[in-house]
């Protein structure tokens, strides 16, 4: 789950780690009440699950009540890389005398935590120059670790004794939260020489959910999500009119770069999931046809754990029950593929031996 | 490093044939453990022994022992393979209980494991010098010898050809265009779709690598992470020059999403598409745009090289 930078925030006030006043709200009512608990000037950021919002303009300063009443609601409406604004911060602003960068990360490919920290911070993380790496395990960081990270960045004295600190913290943070991510961005040395975390981004491993019940009001997931989600299947929406649904994760993401290389748009990544059992693909259905946008459904499927009789019997009564109208397009392999085109073969749904040709009618016919 | 081949099929007798070797399952009383050693079984698969806590004593199948323990079905099998069913959240316990008790081949289904329970587990096999592969893996099938895991048996047939597949269904979709085309599999390895793999992509690559008789390998990769290009960037290390062909899932997948796996995830340009294939480029691996380009740019590399 990927925090926002107020939640994050919170966490880090939790471990000790220093972070600028700051109040969140949802509404220009509460909105106006923090303005007046925070006093001006302070700087309105939006709350969104995406980097790059200072550029889009999603940080301002503000400095008087009509400020505020054109900006809040500006930045509360705003979308950015097409993330809606889900809340408002107001925050002071810090006397900056220098930005560094600092982040404790999962390492894929070496499968160990890693440290990266820069003197050169306040920029995205492939821009950050003079980068300090360290690999650290599980993410434990120990004093002396922390001190060499400290000096190699140019930190000495009470700086060097405060970041050390922050760092220990922030894996305790990690470690504790099963963070995938956890970054300070800038890391800011203040005009009085103390540190302070100005920005926070913090990811955490959602397969670890189930022993995290403290972070569930962290959970931010759109009904379509949480319904997916509870009959176990998992599902991107985009944009286009054709919802692909398959089994597997490979398997549909393939199927959906085949659908866009072809010129059509896909509305949906459903992947219907190892578990799928015949109610839970109507489920999936049942989502895809409250999709005013879809206007046809490409499915691919092969059979191995999820049978596509399975698959085939939720068309038949989604078909019986009219929850669907919709053109169906389908491709059908592995366990009982036989069994499940002799049951469709008299519906909505049209068969085609090779997903090629089931994407190539699917896009004339829904661009119709 | 420890051999996988010689853990699946030992070694050649004196008529020149492979043997099956032992498999216990953990977890084999549950609704897909128990369904999947059926069909493990009918495979031919050699399951001696099966583990699920307050069942020992009892029998899958009237003829399976049950027991406890890994230890215990250990010690009454020999067997150094152990195919895991049980819930993510049991994954960590009955990963160590199978390692503490000397297996040295661990093929983990379960998806949804918590990255940290997985980093644990791949101390501990490191320590104990085993091989885990997954989790959140299809599993490991020799074609004709053994199937571990959960692959549907239809796409495969033996052959010279190694498929190396973080996804599952696309590794059955792949594997059954290669069959049609004539190619059949040596080995077929799903390392999973999560973001720490206990086999990661080169771990995979090195381990059938040096096979005498591979003709040539599949690359079957997905957005996500940096398997592909650090893999890629071995296969010129090392000089390697059999036919090697790739294909990487979610080129149109929008940037930040989980695209279904947990690993399957592009940052920034971490773990794009781009980034895999360029590599793949600079290798010399030609990337079919469909599965079903696959096994035409793998007969193009043969005749070519």
């Amino acid at each position: 789950m990927r925090l926002l930078e107020y939640q994050a925030k919170e966490l880090f006030k939790e471990f000790g780690i220093r972070v600028p006043e700051s109040i969140a709200s949802k509404d220009i009512e509460q909105g106006r009440l923090d303005a007046k608990k925070l006093g001006y000037p302070f700087v309105i950021k939006a709350q969104v699950p995406v980097g790059g919002r200072g550029k889009a303009g999603g940080i301002q300063k503000c400095s008087s009540d009509d400020e505020f009443e054109i900006k809040y609601p500006q930045i509360l409406g705003m979308s950015i890389k097409g993330e809606k604004t889900r809340a408002i911060l107001l925050e002071k602003m810090a006397e900056i005398e220098k930005e560094l960068y600092l982040s404790l990360f999962l390492n894929r490919s070496k499968r160990c935590y890693t440290i990266i920290a820069s003197s050169d911070g306040g920029v995205e993380i492939e821009s950050v120059k003079n980068q300090t790496i360290k690999e650290v395990g599980l993410g434990d960081v120990d004093d002396e670790t922390a001190k060499q990270v400290a000096n190699e960045i140019g930190l000495k004295g009470n700086q060097e004794a405060e970041f050390v600190i922050m760092l220990k913290q922030l894996s305790k943070l990690t470690v504790e939260k099963e963070a995938e991510l956890a970054e300070i961005n800038p890391l800011a040395i203040l005009k009085d020489g103390s540190i302070m975390a100005l920005d926070g981004k913090v990811m955490t491993d959602d397969n670890s959910n189930f022993r995290h019940e403290e972070l569930a009001k962290y959970q931010e997931k759109s009904e379509l999500e949480e319904r997916a989600e509870k009959s176990g299947f998992s599902l991107v929406e985009l944009d286009g009119n054709i919802a692909v649904i398959g089994n597997g994760a490979g398997l549909v993401m393939s199927t959906f770069d085949m659908l866009a290389d072809n010129g059509g748009k896909p509305a949906t990544f459903l992947d219907v999931g190892g578990g799928a059992t015949t109610e839970s693909v109507y489920e999936a259905l049942t989502l895809i046809s409250k999709m005013n946008r879809v206007k046809g459904i490409l499915v691919n499927l092969y059979g191995g754990i999820v049978k596509t009789t399975t698959v085939a019997s939720a068309f038949i009564k989604a078909y019986d029950e009219n929850l669907i109208d919709l053109p169906v397009f389908a491709r059908l392999m592995g366990a009982e593929s036989d069994k499940a085109k002799e049951m469709l073969k008299d519906t909505k749904t049209k068969l085609f031996d090779s997903v090629e040709d089931a994407i190539n009618t699917a896009v004339m016919e829904v661009n119709k | 490093m420890t051999d996988i081949y010689e853990i699946l099929r030992g070694k050649k007798d004196e008529d020149g044939n492979y043997q099956k070797q032992s498999v216990i399952v953990q977890g084999i009383t549950g609704k897909y453990g128990s369904a999947h050693t059926k069909l493990m079984m009918e495979y031919g698969t050699n399951i001696v022994a099966g583990v699920t806590p307050g069942k020992g004593g009892q029998k899958f199948e009237d003829k399976i022992p049950i027991f406890e323990k890994v230890s215990d079905a250990v010690a009454a099998t020999n067997a150094q393979i152990s195919i895991i069913f049980v819930p993510a959240k049991f994954f960590l316990q009955a990963a160590t209980d199978a390692l503490e008790s000397g297996i040295k081949l661990l093929v983990a289904i379960p998806e949804h494991v918590p990255v940290r329970d997985t980093m644990k587990m791949i101390e501990l096999a490191k320590e104990k010098d085993a091989i885990i592969i997954g989790p959140n893996s299809p599993g490991v099938i020799i074609p004709d010898l053994t199937k571990i895991g959960i692959m549907p048996a239809s796409p495969y047939s033996p052959g010279n050809i190694a498929v190396l597949s973080k996804s599952g269904t696309l590794l059955y979709e792949i594997s059954n265009n290669l069959t049609t085309a004539g190619f059949g599999q040596s080995i077929t390895i799903g390392i999973g779709g999560d973001p720490v793999n206990g086999t990661r992509m080169i771990d995979a690559f090195d381990m059938i690598k040096d096979d005498p008789e591979l003709d040539g390998i599949v690359v079957v990769g997905e957005i996500g992470g940096d398997a592909e290009e650090i893999l890629a960037q071995h296969i010129i290390d090392i000089g390697f020059d059999k036919p090697i062909v790739g294909y990487i899932a979610g080129r149109r997948a929008p940037k930040e999403k989980r695209m279904g796996h947990a690993g399957a995830i592009v940052m920034g340009t971490y773990g794009s598409a781009e980034s895999k294939i360029a590599m793949f480029a600079k290798a010399n691996i030609p990337v079919a745009k469909r599965p079903g380009e696959v096994a035409v740019l793998l007969a193009g590399k043969m005749t070519s090289q």
